[in-house]
Order: C-alpha cells, then structure tokens, then sequence
C-alpha cells in the first residue's frame, strides 16, 4: 500500500475505502486462480454476478463468496446480461437477499450481446426505481457527459462510464469524453470497461478518474495474478501523478542540464 | 404437484415448505436467494412458506462477474 492511500480515500456513498482498483470474478480459469487475483490486486471493492443455482447438479461445487468472503471484500453485485429495467431491479434484490440486506450494486443494462453497450433509456428507468428502493447505485453508462449528469441527479452514488466497449481491451477511446463527464461530477467517476493494460488503468486515474473497475484484462492475462499486481501499482502510479500535476507541455526542448560551464567554452 | 425450480418442472410432495424444498434439493446452509412467483422471499420465511401447484421458483447463487 503506498502512503497517499491512507490520506486520500476513496469515499462511495459514505464508504470510505484505500483501494482505487475495482476488480471483477469473470472469466478465471477457476475459484484458486480468482481467488489469488484478487488478492494480489489489493481491490476492496470486488464485483458478482447472480446466476441460477444448478439444481441437482454437483453440489459440492465450490462457491465465489467462500473463495471471495464479504466479510473481507466489499462486494459489487452486477445486473450483468440483462436487457430491460424490469430484470435489472429484478437482479439487485436478489443480490440484497443473497447478500443479507447489503444495497451497494453495480447497475448496467444491456443494449446487445455483439457490443454489450448500455441500453441508456432501460439504464435510467432501473436507476430511478433502485435508488427509490434504497439501493446504492454505481451505475455503469456510455462516455455520454449529459446522460452522467442525469444519473448522478437520478441519485446514482458513482457514476461509471465505458473507456470501451466490455471485455475490449482497447483502452479509453475517448478520454475528452470523460473529463467533460468529470468537470461536472459530484460523485465519483469510474472507468468501467475497456481497460485493456495497466498504461491505460494509469492514464485514467492520471486525467482524475476517482477509479477504474477491471475484469477482463486482469483474468485474461497470461499470468493473472502478476497482472493483477502490475494493476494495483498503475492505479497508485497514476493517482499519485494527477495529485501531483504534471508538467506544462511545450512545443519545443528545454534543457534539463545547465548552459552555463560546457567544456567546449561555447 | 408440479411446481418450477429455475425453469424446469419440478414433482413435489403437497404442502411443501420452501425450507423443505430447500433441502430437498441439497442446497441447506448455502448461500443463496429465493424468489417466489417473483417476489423475494427472505431467508427468515423460508420454513413457514408453503408452495401451490403451479408456483414458480427462482433460487439464485454468487458468480465470477465483472
């Protein structure tokens, strides 16, 4: 844990947390391996799904929350593969029963399975009704600024724009995007989606992202949990450069060594 | 009487209680959500909920997800 963690949370609806690294359970080889990247990301806040349970079929089988225990992590149910608002809130109060009343949820409905892109007017009418339920809402979104605002005023606790599209790997495609979606926000902006390297998890966090939620490319790494690590520093690594504020950009060199003294006397 | 576990038809005894159905289907002590013809119903009712023919059961547990 770098030192600046402990002075600079992040807080999600009152929640405070040291982590800015939001980490997915998708797509592991199996529970051991999700288990150890997980752990190896330093992430607090962890995402799930909500499936049906296989009846009559192995019961034994091995479960997420016994390798991802809430009483460790703070887990992030996802409305993950639903298509209209009805299914979402549907979703995260299953989540709420699963989880013994816990109502912090990721919110995302989907527009089509080939782009997985948020269905923004389902988005919306879920959020409303979630947010009247009691639910805390981190609410997964487009790199739209206005469609941001009206979530954050919806009630949404974070709001979490796509770099790109889910499980892409290529990176935030328009990050003009999501500083306007900044400039404007009261709650906390995530990139959500897209995140393909830890370069590109640095470079959010750089332009001021409050954190980044990243599944995909950590899981599909060659090695999950080095990634998971390499993840960890790029998030300390670009949040510590945005407090710090870089440098001016200027068109032409400026010499870091003095002019003065060269041996050639010039 | 017939009755729906998660889509698929399921032949159970009368008057079965969810908590019975629970065990029936080895899941006791697991960790995992009940919806009854689409209303949740929590952990604290499982024992005194009787099922009807014809009743529509959704049980839910954790997965990997991003």
């Amino acid at each position: 844990m770098s030192e600046l963690e402990n002075t600079d949370p992040l807080v999600i609806a009152g929640q405070t947390f040291t982590s800015r690294l939001l980490v997915g359970t998708g797509k592991y080889k199996d529970m051991a391996e999700t288990g150890a990247a997980i752990a190896a990301s330093g992430a607090e806040i962890v995402t799930m799904a909500v499936r049906r349970t296989n009846i009559g079929q192995n019961p034994d089988e091995p479960n997420l929350l016994d390798v991802v225990s809430p009483d460790r992590y703070t887990l992030l149910p996802n409305t993950a593969g639903c298509y209209d608002a009805a299914d979402a809130v549907r979703t995260c109060r299953l989540a709420r029963e699963l989880l013994d009343g816990h109502d912090l949820v990721k919110l995302e409905v989907l527009g089509d399975q080939k782009t997985l892109y948020p269905n923004i007017i389902e988005t919306v009418k879920a959020a409303e009704v979630l947010v009247r339920d009691g639910f805390k809402v981190m609410v997964y979104t487009n790199d739209d600024p206005i469609v941001a605002k009206q979530l954050e005023e919806i009630g949404c606790v974070a709001v979490m724009p796509l770099g790109s599209l889910i499980g892409s790997g290529l990176g935030i495609q328009n990050p003009h995007n999501i500083r306007l979606i900044m400039e404007e926000a009261k709650v906390p902006i995530l990139v959500d989606a897209g995140i393909g390297t830890p370069s590109e998890a640095a470079m959010a966090m750089e332009m001021g992202c409050a954190g980044v939620l990243v599944n995909s490319a950590i899981a599909g790494a060659q090695d999950p949990v080095l990634m998971a690590r390499a993840m960890q520093k790029a998030v300390q690594a670009g949040r510590e450069a945005h407090l710090a504020v870089r440098m001016p950009r200027k068109a032409y060199a400026s010499a870091s060594s003095p002019l003065d003294g060269l041996i050639n006397g010039r | 009487m017939q009755i729906q576990v998660n889509g698929e038809s399921l032949e159970v005894g009368e008057q079965i209680t969810l908590a019975e159905l629970v065990e029936q289907l080895e899941l006791t002590g697991k960790r995992i959500a009940i919806e009854l013809n689409l209303e949740i119903i929590p952990r604290s009712e499982h024992a005194g909920t009787r099922l009807n023919g014809g009743d529509q059961v959704e049980i839910v547990h954790a997965i990997g997800g991003g």
